[in-house]
């Protein structure tokens, strides 16, 4: 019975490889390191598999066999069998070392870094809780969507200013943490184009679970043309308007806007139309959402910044501006209106 | 009687002028506030840690309740993070350990042939400090917020100062100076244990003819003495980041974030082998009498359980394989990991050849040990896939290590106890529980603890990280979340059928006799429940399983034949019972522990009153400790 609900939970792995196209499966590699750790992993799955259920069917069997019936209740004491012992150590020992030997050489080719004009870098920052994208030589200073070439190795260097967060794309490669003082590299590279689901792996906090993110793969041609969009600069007008907002409701102490502000708290604002979430990835970005967030963004995501205090310094993320300033749902909505429109 | 400490102590012998009159009494309800007798402490150990147990459990409860389907909304995200931090804290330092503690105090004196451990006040010590730690962790919900930051707590989130706002309220601190105070306790029992087993063993009973258990204990015992310092030493620095702003791990002043780590895990990976080898302990006494066939392959499984301990030390940094380590300490850890395996299967062939060939009864206590074999097997199945480092990249901190650390800790640990439960229940309480009841309660926590656990694997897999309080729709996930939480509460009612059954033995139960099991060690040869000092007469040891060896031989074909009722029971010296001299009761170790978690308020808190009045309190207690002879002369 136990060996049928082992068979069944294995199809239900099987299953779940081939079936949960969710798009953050490790089951689904579409980048060429988590195919490799996929492929590493997958003969020593089912040598594990078949140990496994080698000690279960031994677990339900000899107690049954042996059971103790009429006539065998002094059964021979035995005390130990060398032979035996030594031939069940050496049968591990010899599986692992087999596992050791592809082991090893796969982890010195994952940590190589590529190089050449080929690749794309990113200097990748975790904050508390979202993250922020800056390619230093296009000159692009982004949040939470990170947008790449398909088959061009791209190589994150990553910090933190405040605790450990942890990269992850699982589709794209496993996971590296993100820590405060020291830079780690993570390579990542996609196959196809598409949306890759990815969110932060290490507990940071009060909104850990909202730290998300995605990789958007674009063919040659969709990428440089977001890589312009990206660099262009803000109309006169779209300037003048977020002036007003960084006067009446302190935007710009936070927010960098391109001409308008430098501040690095929170992402920047200036191409905010042309991403697809916002929130550290927690909300797709829509009017309603948006509007939403403008006026209670505590309410909306798990933070430590319930309003602008002076001249107590705000905590964590971003306070809510109908707690501070008296917005109102309308004032909201105007500047969501207007948010959107920030190509 | 002697025990060590009264060698240690100088015996007064004349009362000296004490500042309160010694309780005398050890029976009734005050008795158990003073009491020194080993066993007394190992069922205190037991109802406690059983307490934290259910504690723990509603926590997981709530956890699962929480994640049941996608933006679950039971719980805000601080009350989530406090949750599945304290989830995580009891059932590690508030019921793993001891719930360990609590077995190895009652048996390993009887496994022994003593009357007690080798410091019996300090023994009481312990227990205090576990149960005052445990009620000072957990008062932290109401005195400003529960810990949570992880049961590792990871630094820099823990040692940041509060007013940065990465966690909200005191938990770091509580959690600090809690754990801090746990392991004093932690380390006190490991010595007691270690000083008693190396001293206290009856004449003939060596080194090689100690119960498995008695051997798994010690090398625990080892673990805890040198591992707790090492985390000492790392709560220390965060508590002083976080409060005094000293900066071990604060990076911007080039403290080193992962230091916290090497240090956390150099005491933690110790820490799982100290949850796990209590497991193993048990399960080794349960095999054989079922099977009524030795343990197969004693030196075997003792050697591996003392590799198992040494090895345990190398492997700390397979936790941090996604830290940037660099390939050359990721490669390193990962064989030295695999390594760990080799001991770790050889004791599990070992437990099925002790079953081979023998006659196997099927009650509880052989369910639950069975189930550990097959439980543990799995976990360590999905460890040593973890090995495998780039799989690791992908498995850490996601939910197939939640499932991983819950086929080890759960199905070996907490399985091997329940069996351990079935198996010394009639000894310590006189009365055997309840078969039917067992048998139902092990099947469904079988069914259910699986219906939890499994489709973790998979849920991690496919990208759920733990320690997340919510996850989005549309990922996949629900139906797995859902079968989990419906395994969960399986669990919970397979734990009811447990208490349930407690009660109903409590009030129905048949006294059992001294030996209901036909088992093997020196525990089944006396009373059941034994008297205080233990042994009428102190048993003089002449083989492995004692007292199996008194009750059948072996004929030529090595076959079992039964003895005579009565025939070889050698003793030592016998001493007529109104000579024996058991150590009194005594106020000291309760007075003194007090003392404790007032200081640990004064440092939470900062407040130095409060510091003050607990050290002053200390002191007090520690002078009328001293001079409080172990044994009262003229009891
Ligand atoms: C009813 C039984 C149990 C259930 C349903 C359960 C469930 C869970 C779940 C779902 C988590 C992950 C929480 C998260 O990452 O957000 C967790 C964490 C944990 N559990 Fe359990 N658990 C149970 C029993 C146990 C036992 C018996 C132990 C130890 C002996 C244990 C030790 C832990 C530890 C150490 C953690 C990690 C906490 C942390 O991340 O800091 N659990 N449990
Ligand atoms: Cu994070």
């Amino acid at each position: 019975m136990r060996a049928g609900a082992l068979v069944a939970a294995i199809t239900l792995l099987a299953a779940g490889c081939n079936g949960n196209n969710n798009k953050q499966n490790s089951l689904h590699p579409d980048g060429p390191a988590a195919h490799k750790i996929l492929n590493l992993f997958t003969p020593f799955f089912w040598i594990a598999v078949v140990i496994g259920i080698g000690v279960l069917v031994a677990t339900i069997i000899l107690p049954l066999r042996f059971r103790r019936r009429e006539g065998n209740e002094n059964p021979k004491q035995v005390h130990g069998n060398s032979t035996l012992e030594i031939t069940w150590t050496i049968i591990p020992v010899l599986i692992l070392a087999v596992m050791a030997i592809f082991t090893v050489p796969t982890i010195f080719q994952l940590a190589k870094t590529p190089k050449g004009p080929n690749v794309i870098h990113v200097d990748v920052m975790a904050h508390q809780w979202w993250w922020e994208y800056k390619y230093p030589k296009e000159n692009i200073y982004t949040a939470n969507e990170l947008h790449i070439p398909i088959n061009r190795p791209v190589v994150l260097s990553m910090t933190s200013d405040n605790v450990i967060h942890d990269f992850w794309v699982p589709e794209l490669s496993g996971k590296k943490d993100v820590v405060p003082g020291q830079t780690n590299v993570e390579v990542i590279q996609a196959e196809k184009p598409g949306t890759y689901l990815g969110q932060c792996a290490e507990y940071c906090g009060l909104s850990h679970a909202d730290m998300r993110l995605r990789v958007i793969a674009q063919t040659q041609a969709d990428y440089d043309t977001w890589v312009q969009t990206q660099q262009a600069p803000p109309s006169a007008a779209d300037l003048a308007e977020f002036k007003k907002l960084g006067t009446e409701y302190s935007c710009t102490t936070c927010h960098m806007f391109q001409g308008v502000s430098k501040a690095e708290v929170g992402p920047n604002l200036t191409h905010l139309a042309d991403r697809e979430i916002f929130a550290g990835g927690k909300y797709d970005l829509t009017f309603d959402n948006l509007w939403k967030w403008v006026l209670n963004a505590p309410s909306r995501k798990p933070n430590q910044c319930p309003r602008l205090p002076q001249p107590d310094p705000c905590k964590v993320g971003m306070p809510s501006m109908e707690k501070t300033f008296g917005m109102s749902a309308g004032q909201a909505q105007d500047i969501a209106h207007f948010l959107l429109t920030l190509h | 009687m002697t025990t060590v400490e009264d060698a240690l102590t100088h015996v007064e012998t004349k009362p000296v002028n004490r500042m309160l009159q010694r309780p005398r009494s050890t029976t009734g309800a005050w008795s158990w506030f003073t009491t020194v007798d080993h066993k007394k402490i190992g069922i205190l150990y037991g109802v406690t840690a059983l307490a934290f147990f259910l504690i723990g459990g509603i926590e997981a409860l709530l956890i699962r309740v929480q994640l049941w389907g996608p933006n679950g909304t039971v719980l805000t995200a601080n009350q989530y993070n406090q949750v599945f931090t304290m989830h995580g804290t009891t059932m590690i330092f508030l019921m793993g350990m001891p719930l360990s503690i609590a077995f190895g105090n009652y048996l390993i004196p009887l496994m022994i042939g003593a009357r007690d451990v080798a410091f019996p006040r300090i023994n009481m010590f312990g227990y205090w400090v576990f149960l005052l730690g445990g009620l000072f962790l957990y008062s932290s919900f109401v005195l400003g917020g529960a810990p949570n930051g992880g049961w590792f707590g990871y630094a820099p989130l823990t040692s940041t100062p509060m007013s940065k706002g990465f966690l909200p309220g005191h938990g770091p601190d509580f959690w600090t100076i809690g754990l801090i105070m746990l392991g004093i306790g932690s380390v006190t029992s490991a010595l007691n244990f270690i000083v008693t087993v190396i001293n206290m063993r009856a004449p003939g009973m060596s080194m090689l003819r100690m119960p498995v258990f008695v051997w798994m204990m010690t090398v625990v015992a080892f673990l805890t003495l040198f591992a707790m310092p090492i985390v000492t030493a790392a709560l220390m620095m965060v508590y002083l980041d976080r409060n005094f702003g000293t900066n071990f791990f604060n990076a911007s002043m080039h403290g080193d974030p992962l230091l916290y780590q090497n240090l956390f895990w150099l005491f933690g990976h110790p820490e799982v082998y100290i949850l796990i080898l209590p497991g193993m302990a048990v399960v080794s006494e349960i095999l054989p009498v079922f099977s009524r066939k030795p343990l197969f392959g004693y030196s075997v499984v003792v050697f591996s359980g003392i590799a198992i301990g040494f090895l345990g030390w190398g492997v700390w940094a397979h936790h941090m394989f996604a830290t940037g380590i660099g390939p050359v300490a990721q490669s390193a850890f990962g064989v030295s990991t695999m390594i760990i395996a080799v001991p770790t299967g050889v004791k599990i062939f070992n437990w099925l050849g002790t079953v081979w060939g023998g006659a196997v009864r099927l009650a509880t206590p052989m369910l639950y040990a069975l189930g550990f074999i097959a439980m543990f097997t799995l976990g360590g199945l999905s460890g040593v896939m973890s090995a495998i480092v780039p799989a690791d990249t992908q498995q850490t901190d996601s939910y197939f290590v939640v499932a991983h650390f819950h086929y080890v800790l759960f199905g070996g640990l907490v399985f091997a106890l329940f069996g351990g439960f079935y198996y010394w229940w009639p000894k310590v309480f006189g009365k055997m529980l309840d078969e039917r009841l067992g048998k139902t309660s092990f099947w469904i926590m079988l069914i259910g603890f699986n219906l939890t656990f499994f489709p973790m694997h998979i849920v991690g897999l496919e990208g759920m990280p733990r320690r997340t309080y919510t996850y989005g729709a549309g990922l996949g996930w629900d139906l797995l979340n859902k079968l989990e939480t419906v395994g969960a509460f399986l669990i919970a009612t397979s734990v009811l059928v447990f208490i349930v059954n407690i009660v109903h033995t409590k009030l129905r139960g048949e006294p059992c006799g001294e030996d209901p099991w036909d088992a093997r060690t020196l525990e089944w040869a006396t009373s059941s429940p034994p008297p205080e000092f233990n042994f009428a007469e102190i048993p003089i040891v002449t083989n492995r399983d004692e007292w199996w060896h008194r009750k059948y031989t072996e004929d030529e074909d090595g076959r079992l034949v039964r003895l005579p009722a009565g025939a070889a029971t050698a003793t030592a010296e016998p001493e007529a019972h109104h000579h024996i001299h058991m150590p009194s009761p005594s106020y000291w170790p309760l007075l003194f522990t007090i003392g404790l978690p007032i200081l640990g308020y004064g440092f939470v808190f900062k407040n130095w009153w409060l510091v003050g009045l607990g050290a002053v309190w200390l002191m007090f207690g520690m002078t009328g400790w001293a001079t409080e002879p172990s044994t009262e002369p003229g009891t």
